[in-house]
């Protein structure tokens, strides 16, 4: 039995990734492929669906504003999940866990059903449907990510630190700009990062609050009525796929940072 | 513990740089600090001892400027400290945890405090160097926070507070870290480091070995109050009561009956040494009863026909050996509980037998008598 595992989870873990990974595989393949239609076999490389790309005006928009919504989105989120993960690691007070769990909520609530209460709550509250809905519904769905990210940079800051600082003439404000924010900015920046690629990938808020102004992956999914235009789908989706990637790199590399620079000096003592 | 002979007394006129005024820390119900009075004087190497939860960290934060009195008032240097924060106090503080900056290199964290007296880059350097030269760091300047040893990291500490040239230092157990070797030498390194700068240093420990040998003056403390404010030897030789006393090293006790308090005197009678009489311990209240009490090394072993002036004889029970020294617990006809007693092995005291019949001398002046 122990035999017959051994053997075969190396196969099934192969498997398993060729089934997660190979479909997100074929989007940059058949966004250099000369075929309208994506389909085997490849009839010849070509990067003209990425020269395309610029010369569409209403994607340039769309790019624009996702741009902005992400921004604004991300700058929010990392401000209140700085607030929220200072309270959660900092305070015992009561309601903490409960405060946290409702915090994690959006992770695992129904994104539509997210998408269709705000809708709901916003007409009612006589909201223009715009770009700025779209923000207050990324920042819902990107704080459980700014808060984990944070917490585990400001876990077991010790508060001496701050303390000393202060005990050494700093003022408040000087001991954050000095002591606090460098301690934490790899946390901060990694948070920043991850709320900007969530919110540039998010389709059903974004599809549900947009209003008129289309973000990227709203454009993406007008345009796929449209066969012609599925090629430059795939090299715009390639560009998204490959620009998440590099920015949740970075932004993992940051949080590790963080987190030995908060923790490398209490495993010294 | 003896006495070191070169440490010259904080002479008694020096001004008062701390003045504790009847300062209360509440936490509800509870009194961290129960009407704390206290006097500091400038340039005093001053121990606050006692147990955990005895309020000596409470006092000390608050002296810092990181709590504040519930009732009563602190002044350093003449001044009120009511509503004045940490950062405008003239204190600087040894963390026990060090607190160093982990994202700042050793040169850095010494010259944190002086970034903000825009000193200009070359007195700057100057100062991180001669305090980097006080604690023994010099040429480490560069070495990252993170790349220190528990020692080192202690150093800094230091460094980065006296730099700073603060009227009062303040020690928040600041050797407890440190393995046994290292804590002596630094114990020794902090009264030479207090000696040379003159600054007033106020050490918070619960290591009754520490305070002795390094404080000019301690205050004892227990359950939120100061039992006993004095000099290391006053309070390991006269210790207001039963609870100083047994902190700060062994005593045989025994029950003792008030026969006469007569000004600074007090005569006792005890089963075992018979009457007594001694000096009135300090707050002592007449009630009939009181504690009299002997370290086990101011009782002798009286070897072969040596004679001595105030004697008594009984059995060895235990015998426990350390080296230097040995522990025989003695049992003596007429005492409640033996007596322990301790010996150093130049005589032999550690080839005592258990059962062997012995003589001990003691000193009439070394019986101390306490309150309860």
């Amino acid at each position: 039995m122990k035999r017959l595992l051994s053997h075969w989870l190396p196969a099934y873990a192969f498997l398993y990734i060729v089934f997660l990974y190979l479909p997100v595989m074929f989007l940059p393949i058949f966004s250099v492929n000369a075929s309208h239609v994506p389909k085997f076999p490849l009839t010849g490389f070509t990067w003209k669906w990425y020269e395309e790309l610029p010369r569409t005006p209403a994607l340039l928009d769309a790019a624009w504003n996702s741009l902005m919504v992400g921004v604004t989105a991300a700058i929010l989120s990392t401000i209140l999940g700085i607030c929220a993960a200072r309270a959660i690691t900092r305070y015992r007070f009561r309601g903490r866990t409960a405060a946290s769990g409702l915090i994690m909520a959006p992770l695992v609530l129904p994104e539509i059903i997210l998408a269709v209460s705000l809708l709901i709550v916003m007409l009612s509250l006589g909201l223009k449907l715009s770009l700025f809905t779209v923000v207050l519904g990324h920042v819902l769905i990107c704080i459980p990510y700014s808060v984990t990210v944070l917490n585990a940079g400001f876990e077991g800051f010790d508060r001496s630190l701050e303390e000393a600082s202060a005990d050494l003439g700093e003022t408040s404000f000087g001991t954050f700009r000095r002591v606090t924010l460098p301690m934490v900015a790899p946390a901060i920046i990694s948070s920043l990062l991850v709320s900007f690629t969530i919110s540039l990938d998010e389709f059903i808020m974004a599809f549900f609050l947009a209003g008129t102004d289309a973000t990227l992956p709203v454009y993406i999914w007008g345009q796929l009525r449209f066969a012609a235009k599925l090629p430059s789908v795939l090299a715009l989706g390639t560009l998204l796929l490959v620009g998440s990637f590099i920015l949740l790199t970075i932004a993992e590399m940051l949080r590790r940072r963080a987190e030995r620079r908060v923790h490398g000096v209490a495993t010294h003592a | 513990m003896p006495e070191s002979a070169s440490r010259p007394e904080a002479k008694p006129e020096a001004r008062p740089m701390i003045e504790i005024r009847s300062v209360t820390r509440s936490y509800g119900p509870f009194k961290a600090l129960d009407d704390a009075n206290l006097t500091i004087r400038e340039g005093e190497f001053f121990s606050l001892l006692g147990p955990s939860g005895c309020g000596k960290t409470t006092l000390l934060r608050m002296i810092a400027g990181f709590d504040n009195p519930t009732t009563g008032s602190i002044h350093i240097d003449g001044q009120a400290m009511d509503g004045i924060p940490a950062n405008r106090r003239p204190t600087n503080m040894v963390f026990q945890s060090y607190a160093i900056f982990p994202h700042l290199n050793v040169e850095q964290n010494v010259a944190y405090g002086l970034k903000r007296q825009k000193l200009g880059a070359s007195e700057e350097k100057r100062l991180v160097e001669e305090a980097l030269g006080q604690v023994s760091l010099s040429g480490l300047g560069k070495r990252g926070a993170t790349e220190l040893s528990g020692g080192q990291r202690q150093r800094v500490a230091l460094a980065r507070a006296l730099v700073m040239r603060p009227k009062v230092l303040l020690l928040d157990e600041p050797l407890s870290a440190l393995d046994k070797k290292l804590r002596e030498q630094m114990q020794v390194e902090l009264r030479r480091l207090q000696q040379a700068v003159g600054i007033t240093f106020i050490l918070v420990t619960h290591d009754q070995y520490e305070a002795l040998a390094l404080s000019d003056r301690i205050a004892v403390m227990f359950g939120g109050k100061i039992a006993q404010v004095s000099s290391p030897k006053e309070i390991y030789q006269r210790p207001v009561n039963r609870q100083v006393a047994d902190f700060v090293g062994g005593m045989n006790f025994m029950k003792g009956e008030v026969v006469e308090v007569n000004g600074s005197a007090i005569t006792l009678d005890t089963a075992g040494f018979g009457r007594v009489r001694t000096d009135k311990p300090a707050g002592f209240a007449a009630n009939g009863h009181a504690t009299l009490g002997i370290r086990p090394e101011r009782l002798r072993v009286l070897w072969d026909d040596a004679k001595a002036s105030h004697e008594v004889a009984g059995k060895v029970v235990e015998r426990h050996y350390f080296g230097e020294i040995t522990q025989l617990v003695v049992e003596v006809p007429g005492f409640e509980k033996p007596l322990s007693v301790t010996e150093t092995n130049n005589f032999g005291a550690d080839d005592l037998p258990v059962g062997a019949q012995i003589r001990l001398a003691y000193d009439p002046d070394a019986l101390v008598a306490m309150a309860d």
